[in-house]
């Protein structure tokens, strides 16, 4: 059978993080947490990919849908916040962060494809987190995004307990990626997790084989 | 000294810039307007000079609302100082919609002190004639108090006095132990001191603008409400031993 382009099919697909992301608070911090696989299509342009973006020292945020997109808003932001502190005197707030990266997402929701939930810490209100999906603005305990998310809303919502430690949260977070990456065909790869509170942000990286397995791996 | 004071785009040989100096001495023609942060607030006083009876009770404001929790007194030319106040409005409002919550109140001075200073370069502009005392009240930073001149600089107070007596204002100011007062106590006290530095002789009538923000308005600024206005003006009164129609005794106190 003759191909009727000579041309790879990832030359010409949108390459997307397909992705799945997860942020959470928790007392006196968040946890965030991406896979890493970015996808052209069928193909897998990048198995190792950091979808979580510094924003400021102790914001963060992880991206999702086209990669382009949300890394040129990641950048923005992260430009604008870097003024901001300096001209205000002080670490930004979560939600100045949150609110740049919905005013961006929100004007240009026509021509953008990209979602970026934004956690962090401050001083006022300890850890947070933002939804910022189609130009809206939401805090929540928790937040999940991407094409991964779907498959474990039912998983979140019935493991999510008021409270958890920080550690808990870390178990939360690798645990829900671990069974989106198994299901959804446009996540995988390894996880990476970003842990922020009052003294930073801590990054770890979990390879493929050390992620905890459940029924059928 | 004669050709040096033309316009805002020169230097005297001895380093001042008179034009923005001439603009200062606009500030003190104008009437008294104060401004004090106490533990749980601010509050300003502004002696508002009535020139003609004709004038309707309450027109001609001095203290102006620049966001729901910043109030801005002012003292100088009227007309200069509102269009500011427009200004500072603005970068309030922008800030609110770039960032999602409440400008801060240093960065607002900053940034209205910058505009006020842009306007003391050039020849074609003259300096704005007015000074600006702004003040605030959030849970997180507290109570906050900044004074703008015409120079274009901003100091952060815990009282200050702007226009003609605020030499005399600010000696009876720096008496008051500011830090350990309410809202409460200090508009009382605010009263009492627009009262004392009023000349009776060189002006005559005038009305007392009183306005506060602080825990006790929840931090949303305000003038102060009639009744409370009237039993400081009361305890004004009463402090003086050659006031007008002392009525001695405090009436009895106000249920909030």
């Amino acid at each position: 059978m003759l191909e009727e382009s000579s041309e790879p099919g990832w030359l010409s697909e949108e390459v997307k993080t397909g992705t799945t992301i997860i942020a959470i608070e928790f007392d006196g911090g968040v946890v965030l947490g991406s896979d890493s696989r970015v996808s052209a299509g069928e193909t897998v342009v990048n198995r190792v990919m950091n979808k979580l973006s510094l924003l400021h020292d102790k914001i963060y945020c992880a991206l999702s849908g086209s990669a382009a997109d949300a890394q040129t808003i990641a950048e923005m932001v992260n430009y604008q916040l870097d003024v901001h502190s300096i001209e205000v005197g002080e670490d930004p707030q979560v939600r100045s962060a949150a609110t740049l990266v919905k005013n961006i997402s929100y004007k240009y929701k026509e021509e953008l494809s990209a979602h970026l939930i934004v956690a962090g810490w401050d001083k006022r209100g300890g850890g947070q987190v933002y939804v910022t999906l189609n130009g809206l603005l939401s805090r929540q305990p928790f937040a999940v995004g991407g094409s991964g998310s779907s498959y474990v809303y039912g998983f979140v919502d019935a493991e999510y307990r008021k409270a958890m430690s920080k550690e808990d949260c870390q178990q939360f977070v690798v645990n829900t990626l671990s069974l989106a990456m198994s299901r959804d065909g446009s996540s995988g790869g390894v996880a990476y997790l970003v842990t922020i509170d009052e003294k930073g942000a801590e990054e770890k990286c979990i390879l493929g084989n050390e992620l905890p397995t459940f029924y059928d791996q | 000294m004669t050709s040096y004071d033309l316009s805002a785009s020169t230097f005297s040989p001895d380093g001042r810039v008179f034009q923005v100096e001439y603009a200062m001495k606009a500030v003190e023609n104008s009437s008294t307007a104060i401004g004090i942060r106490c533990k749980d607030g601010v509050v300003f006083g502004v002696e508002k000079l009535v020139l003609s009876k004709l004038y309707e009770q309450g027109s001609n404001k001095r203290i102006f609302n620049v966001d729901r929790h910043v109030g801005m007194a002012v003292a100088g030319l009227l007309a200069d100082a509102r269009s500011l106040s427009e200004v500072a409005r603005e970068e309030a409002s922008n800030f609110r919609s770039n960032y999602g919550h409440n400008i801060p109140l240093k960065y607002l001075s900053e940034r209205v002190a910058m505009y006020v200073h842009a306007y003391t370069l050039y020849s074609a502009v003259r300096p704005f004639g007015c000074s600006f005392i702004f003040g605030s009240y959030d849970q997180d930073d507290g109570p906050q108090l900044y004074m703008v001149d015409p120079s274009g600089i901003s100091f952060g107070y815990w009282g200050c006095a702007i226009g003609k007596a605020k030499q005399a204002a600010k000696t009876e100011i720096e008496k008051l132990q500011m830090k350990d007062m309410t809202c409460r106590e200090l508009v009382k006290e605010v009263a009492k001191i627009i009262y004392i530095v009023h000349d009776e002789v060189k002006d005559k009538a005038f009305e007392l603008e009183l306005s506060w923000v602080g825990e006790v308005t929840n931090g949303k600024h305000e003038l102060v409400p009639k009744d409370i206005r009237v039993e400081a003006e009361k305890y004004a009164k009463a402090s003086f031993p050659s006031s007008v129609a002392g009525e001695e005794g405090n009436c009895s106190g106000i249920s909030t």
